[in-house]
């Protein structure tokens, strides 16, 4: 019994040591922080933004780098392949600045004639190549025809990067200039549907009651109209042009951003902080601005992203259908749509502003995806 | 239950009130008249033109008479064809278009599930990052580009299929895969979310425990549950699909509803833009309210009828 008894000397005060034990070592890193490390460590998203910043910065200084206006027409250089200093010696580059194709005969000669006739009868630019001597049936020979277009019309100290157009319009520059004004719309578009969409749908939620109620019945009208109708009927009465295609795309296109600033102000708005803050004296405006805003800027950047590819989509659809830009005015969807019309014969003109759209269409969903991956609290470890 | 879905249908009906009256009224506000040569027309036969098209009425009355003719189906008359109906236009457009987009929409989806599936199966391996790479370009690139792709390899260089035009099924091919992109990315992204998810929960584990083989857990036990929301974005996706035709039956040359409609822009011919426009609306809200009410069948946890959508 009495060993269990443990007396009273048995027990020495500890000496204090440093109190460090429990000071966390590292500051601590806000929402944003960490959101932003986690984005610097997603190399897709990093490598879609400096892509993007590449095409951008291209938009502005691409059309100054040569002498060709975007809007000088030429018909004697129209339908010049694209053609590149360095890169003409490397063939399957296509920058060779020739004109190629298989043709085929009865004979190599009538095959050799139907090159010539395609390329303007001048033998002296054409080098043929005979693939098949063919054996008399129709169509058994052929021939590689390559036509050196740049020497044929002495202008062999001229290079057009991206070839001309049908109307012998320097490509390069339109691409460029194109770009910069797709982004332009695009940008634009994204900029008015998230100051609506945000007003819209923090004053719905944050007032609720009949206010919220009036407004999501409009909302659940509207949501209705396909976007796709609306954007055509608006585009049909104002006349194309930038500020109408982005007065369309926007005229329904805030609606998303107002139900998503909704949903979440309305889960914020019965918190604990915003509670203290409204028992504490804060004015409305000020808890709309100080608490209920920044929570919801990671939700409203990922949308952000989310229309900026799509309403990118939307001009060159509109450009696509006869509802875009009028010429001379490029865009990428304008020149897309040129292209179309001498794809057979002359891809170039469709490839390079196609490939233009991709890349930006491609960045912007990575980098979105990389963003809200970032921003989404669930996704983080 | 039958509350919501009368509901539902009042705002359907607003909706389409609200469509047909805009766009009669922009259709009002349109550049341009409908007569081609106007100047050719003395003065006696442009009243009797306008007023045989009751184009002369005034316009609260000419809206009375196109909403009492909408009720009962008549779209009107198309101003470019002959006097022909609008409705009869459209009833013999709507075939290639649906055509399309029923193969895009089936083929596109049931590939992307299968991508999708492999993808969750294969997590963080090969095939997971093949697929991720497959759904982000054709999420990004636009199917006109796909289209142009499509037809300049493959119609043009290799011969293997028709360039356009519509003559029998293998003139539907370039054009059904260039729509199906779409949907098959949005499809196998979902997938491989969703199927991910529920592979790491408690129930597979269960199956997995009581003995259950790898198939009957994957297509059994996971793959059924991960495809229930599913539903929710074929929705969206058929709605995308009908943006796609207007685009890919340019480039194909499919004598569809979208190819109707951008010619009818071109020509000024009202009737049958309000028309399309009415039709693409209708199957839109349609579509979406079926969607809706599909998917509280398919998923007795969704209470329809309550919260917020």
């Amino acid at each position: 019994m009495d060993n269990n008894r443990l007396s009273k000397d048995l027990f020495v005060l500890k000496e204090k040591q440093n109190d460090d034990v429990d000071k966390i070592s590292r500051p601590s890193t806000t929402f944003l922080q960490d959101a932003t490390r986690s984005l610097l460590r997603n190399i897709p998203a990093m490598v879609s933004i400096v892509a993007l910043l590449v095409i951008i910065i291209m938009s502005f200084i691409g059309p100054k780098m040569n002498d060709y206006g975007y809007d000088d027409q030429d018909l004697s250089r129209a339908k010049m392949p694209a053609r590149i200093q360095l890169f003409e010696d490397i063939s399957w580059l296509g920058f060779a600045g020739t004109l190629s194709g298989t043709f085929e005969g009865a004979t190599v000669e009538e095959a050799t004639q139907n090159a010539l006739s395609r390329y303007g009868g001048n033998e002296e630019f054409i080098d043929i190549e005979i693939k098949n001597e063919g054996n008399g049936t129709k169509d058994s020979a052929k021939v590689d025809a390559t036509y050196r277009i740049y020497e044929a019309k002495d202008m062999e100290e001229s290079y057009f990067w991206f070839g001309t157009d049908s109307l012998g319009r320097d490509q390069w520059t339109r691409a460029w200039q194109g770009t910069k004004i797709s982004l332009y719309i695009a940008f634009l578009a994204a900029a008015i549907d998230l100051v609506i969409g945000v007003a819209y749908g923090g004053i719905s939620a944050y007032y609720g009651g009949r206010v919220d109620n009036v407004m999501q019945r409009i909302i659940e009208i509207l949501i209705g109209i396909p976007n796709l109708v609306v954007v055509i009927l608006m585009i049909i009465i104002l006349k194309p042009g930038i500020i109408s295609i982005t007065i369309a795309l926007t005229i329904t296109g805030w609606i998303g951003m107002a139900r998503i600033v909704r949903g979440e102000v309305l889960k914020l708005k019965n918190q604990e902080f915003v509670l203290a803050s409204r028992t504490l004296g804060s004015p409305d405006r000020k808890i709309i601005m100080r608490h209920l805003i920044p929570n919801v800027t990671g939700l409203i950047i990922i949308n952000t992203m989310f229309t900026i590819p799509s309403a990118i989509f939307f001009e060159a659809f509109l450009s696509f259908i006869g509802l875009g830009l009028a010429p001379p005015e490029a865009s990428l969807g304008t020149l897309i749509e040129s292209g179309f019309k001498s794809l057979q014969i002359y891809p170039y003109m469709l490839v390079f502003p196609a490939i233009l759209i991709s890349i930006i269409m491609i960045a912007f969903n990575i980098l979105a995806d990389g963003l809200r991956d970032a921003f989404d609290p669930k996704m983080h470890d | 239950m039958a509350r919501y879905i009368m509901q539902r249908i009042f705002y359907l009906l607003i909706t389409l009130f609200l469509i047909a009256t805009i766009s009669f009224f922009l259709m009002k506000l349109l550049p341009g008249t409908p007569l081609t040569a106007e100047d050719k027309l003395s003065e006696e036969q442009r009243e009797i033109i306008l007023e045989k098209y009751g184009l002369n009425d005034p316009e609260p009355i000419q809206y009375v008479n196109y909403l009492g003719r909408l009720v009962q189906g008549d779209l009107g008359i198309s101003f470019q064809f002959d006097n022909r109906g609008v409705t009869q236009i459209l009833m013999n457009r709507i075939g290639p278009s649906a055509q399309l987009g029923v193969q895009a929409l089936v083929i596109g989806t049931i590939l992307g599930i299968l991508l999708g599936l492999l993808a969750a199966i294969n997590h963080t391996g090969f095939l997971d990052y093949g697929s991720t790479f497959v759904a982000v370009m054709g999420k990004s690139i636009p199917s006109f580009v796909f289209a142009g792709l499509l037809q300049y390899f493959v119609g043009v260089k290799l011969g293997w299929l028709p360039v356009a035009l519509w003559d029998g099924f293998e003139y539907s091919i370039l054009p059904s895969i260039a729509l199906m992109i779409f949907p098959l990315a949005t499809a196998a992204r979902f997938t491989r979310t969703e199927m991910l998810e529920v592979l790491g929960s408690d129930y597979i584990t269960t199956a997995r425990a009581k003995g259950v083989n790898e198939l009957g857990v994957v297509f059994k036990h996971g793959l059924r549950n991960a495809l229930i929301p599913l539903v929710t974005i074929i929705g969206p996706l058929a709605v995308s699909l009908m943006t796609g035709t207007l685009v890919i039956e340019q480039i194909f040359a499919v004598p569809g509803l979208g190819e109707q409609f951008v010619s009818s822009v071109m020509t000024n011919d009202f009737p049958v833009i309000m028309g399309t426009t009415l039709l693409f609306a209708f199957l839109f809200v349609v579509i979406i309210l079926i969607i809706d009410l599909l998917y509280g069948v398919i998923d007795p946890r969704i209470r329809l009828a309550g919260g917020d959508k």
